[in-house]
């Protein structure tokens, strides 16, 4: 089991206030791990560390060492753009371009250069949205724009354009919790699909939802990781007494 | 029509009555301040079209004249005292060039259709006149013959300024205009653009932003004339444009579109979901990328609003350009940006301070044209909006 993200020693301060305290963690390739804990215990910030989403917030400064692949993602000689085509992210609202579901994918693969205009432009696109399992509801209309879609359809595109860019690791911040229960299944079958390929990082609200797709989960209390270990572990035998109330729903 | 309360049930408020009367009258000051204003607007129009329409057509008078050598030579010959009253010293004046152009006419009788001076246009639109009496009867007789025709004002649109107010034109206050606003639009819709996305998109949110964030706003609101000292100071005094130039005038109201603009383009970059931005960066993109691609397009109807409306404010404008001189006598529509140049408002304003009688239609047919001018902006504005507007 290789470790594809290692954290050491992070630490995040939104001004003067901490947001995260110490936080050592290793996310292991082609698994699903999952985030847990109450609103406003870091674990969204956490997520966005890993792809420097917090470097466009200006009060934020970090200090740790993230490694993706044994490289310091906050290195001075990486630029953050490479960093986040390689660690891509899903949002919780779908926020497709309000372009047409063609230019929603290809739009990101062609600036990075990964493939030129043309057909093999076209290929990608379609074994992207073939991944994300869209592919046979949207193959007739490419060009229709990719806000025409509904909210679950918006969401598999966000993915398949994340996809587009071959990132390694996908960040994946609540993405179905602005979804209806078909659309969650539908994406969380999705995730278990794209684990064979990819490190999957998600943050849930849903106990049931990290149990039954996470592989490894984390909770976070306060800006604090608390435990981490494999979900059944977490769910069925946690060693500190915190994890348990807030899985057994004491709290949070 | 109001209702009669029943006040036997459980329903029943003390107070009702009393509170519906004043809600009653709230809504009735309102009512009465939209009407006011709106009366107003009526007014004013109703106003300047019914002073400015007779500025739309000219008298003209059907004169036979033997032409030969001398009537080339002496225009001014040809017409008895009391014609020559009647007819423009303009007219008279261009005469021997035409004769010049058609040499075939000598020796021979020609029909001519003779503009009539401001005074006698003035007569025949009803207005008050300088005419004496015995021109009025000679006046009236010419009526009788049917030699008098009243035709569209074709001089209005195809000349410039003129001290004979029935030769004065609008033409070169137009072109001035156009030729102004070209200089302002292409200095100031860049320019203004560029800032605005860069204090929104790139800028450290600090102090320094802020303070140039809140000086921007103080601009949009200083008054223009200052503008106009600051481009008689800067461009002409010292970069040597020259006055009364659409370069001078153009640059100038420039400076004073720029917080317009920007103020405008940045509140419509404001109103661009951040959730786009997201997705961009998410997928690696530089914020050039998501700024070009993804944020301006959603922002590009707001940002050609406001444009269009700071550009129809500065085409509005006189203060500024009377500092840079483009209050100029301009008797021919320019043909460079360098050389001088008047502009509608500052044409209105000219006319308006003219003793002559003839120039209040003149007047008002100028703030017709500009009126119109505005509108149609505004309509263009509004039209435009509502064709690049994504659907969200």
């Amino acid at each position: 089991m290789d470790v594809k993200v290692k954290i050491e020693d992070l630490n995040l301060w939104y001004g003067a206030n901490q947001a995260l305290h110490n936080i050592n963690i290793d996310l292991y390739d082609n698994k699903i791990t999952a985030l847990i804990g109450a609103s406003g215990c870091g674990k969204s910030t956490f997520l966005r560390c890993l792809n420097r989403m917090n470097d466009l917030v200006g009060s934020a400064r970090i200090e740790g060492n993230v490694l993706v692949e044994g490289v310091d993602i906050y290195d001075k000689s990486i630029d953050v753009v490479s960093v986040r085509k390689r660690v891509g992210m899903v949002f919780q609202q779908p926020n497709p371009f309000p372009k047409s579901i063609y230019e929603n994918i290809a739009y990101a693969p062609l600036k990075h250069g990964i493939v030129k205009k043309g057909s093999d432009c076209d290929e990608l696109v379609e074994s992207s949205l073939k991944s994300a399992g869209i592919w046979d509801e949207v193959k007739e209309k490419l060009q229709a724009p990719g806000t025409s879609l509904s909210g679950g359809q918006q969401q598999r595109l966000c993915i398949a354009r994340t996809i587009a860019v071959k990132p390694d690791v996908i960040l994946m911040d609540e993405p179905t919790s602005a979804l209806d229960p078909i659309s969650t299944e539908k994406i969380e079958a999705l995730m278990l699909e794209l684990k064979e390929k990819y490190t999957i990082i998600t943050v849930t609200h849903n106990m049931q939802q990290a149990a039954r797709i996470a592989d490894y989960t984390a909770f976070f209390h306060l800006g604090e990781l608390i435990e981490y270990d494999e979900t059944e572990t977490i769910f069925v035998n946690p060693k500190v007494k915190k994890t348990e109330d807030y899985i057994t729903g004491r709290f949070g | 029509m109001s209702k009669k309360i029943n006040k036997n049930n459980n329903f029943y408020i003390p107070q009702i009555e009393k509170r519906n009367k004043s809600a009653k009258r709230f809504r009735w000051y309102a009512l009465s301040a939209v009407v006011l204003s709106l009366s107003f607007l009526a007014f004013f129009l109703f106003d300047i079209v019914k002073a400015g329409i007779p500025a739309f057509t000219q008298s003209y008078v059907t004169l036979e004249i033997s032409v030969d050598e001398e009537t080339a030579d002496n225009p001014y010959g040809i017409l008895d005292r009391d014609m020559s009253r009647l007819v423009s010293r303009a007219w008279l004046r261009s005469f021997p060039k035409e004769i010049e152009a058609h040499p075939e006419w000598i020796g021979t009788t020609q029909k001519f259709s003779a503009l009539l001076n401001a005074e006698a246009d003035q007569y025949l639109k009803g207005n008050k006149n300088r005419l004496r009496d015995r021109q009025i009867k000679k006046l009236e007789t010419l009526k009788e013959e049917g030699r008098v025709e009243t035709k569209f004002n074709v001089i209005f649109f195809f000349t410039g300024d003129s001290k004979i107010p029935e030769n004065a034109g609008f033409y070169a206050a137009i072109i001035g205009s156009v030729l102004t606003m070209l200089v302002t639009m292409s200095l100031a819709v860049p320019i203004g653009v560029m800032t605005a996305v860069y204090l929104e998109e790139f800028a450290p949110d600090n102090k320094l932003t802020q303070i140039i964030e809140i000086n921007i706003n103080n601009l949009a609101a200083i008054p223009s004339i200052l503008f106009g000292l600051l481009g008689l100071a800067i461009f002409i005094n010292f970069f040597g444009v020259p006055r009364s130039s659409p370069l001078a005038g153009g640059m100038t109201l420039a400076l004073m579109s720029l917080p317009i603009i920007i103020v405008s383009s940045k509140a419509a970059l404001k109103s661009v979901p951040a959730s786009i931005r997201q997705a961009g960066y998410g997928l690696g993109l530089t914020k050039w990328q998501v700024t070009r691609d993804h944020v301006l397009p959603l922002a590009f109807p707001g940002i050609l609003t406001g444009s269009i409306i700071a550009l129809a404010q500065a085409m509005g404008e006189t203060a500024p350009l009377i500092i840079v001189g483009m209050i100029a006598f301009v008797p021919d529509a320019m043909t460079s940006l360098t050389s001088a140049a008047t502009v509608m408002p500052a044409q209105i304003y000219t006319w308006s301070g003219m003793p002559e009688r003839a120039y209040i239609e003149k007047t008002a047919a100028g703030i017709i044209v500009l009126l119109s001018v505005l509108i149609s902006l505004n309509t263009i504005a509004v039209i435009l909006r509502k064709k690049f507007e994504v659907k969200w």
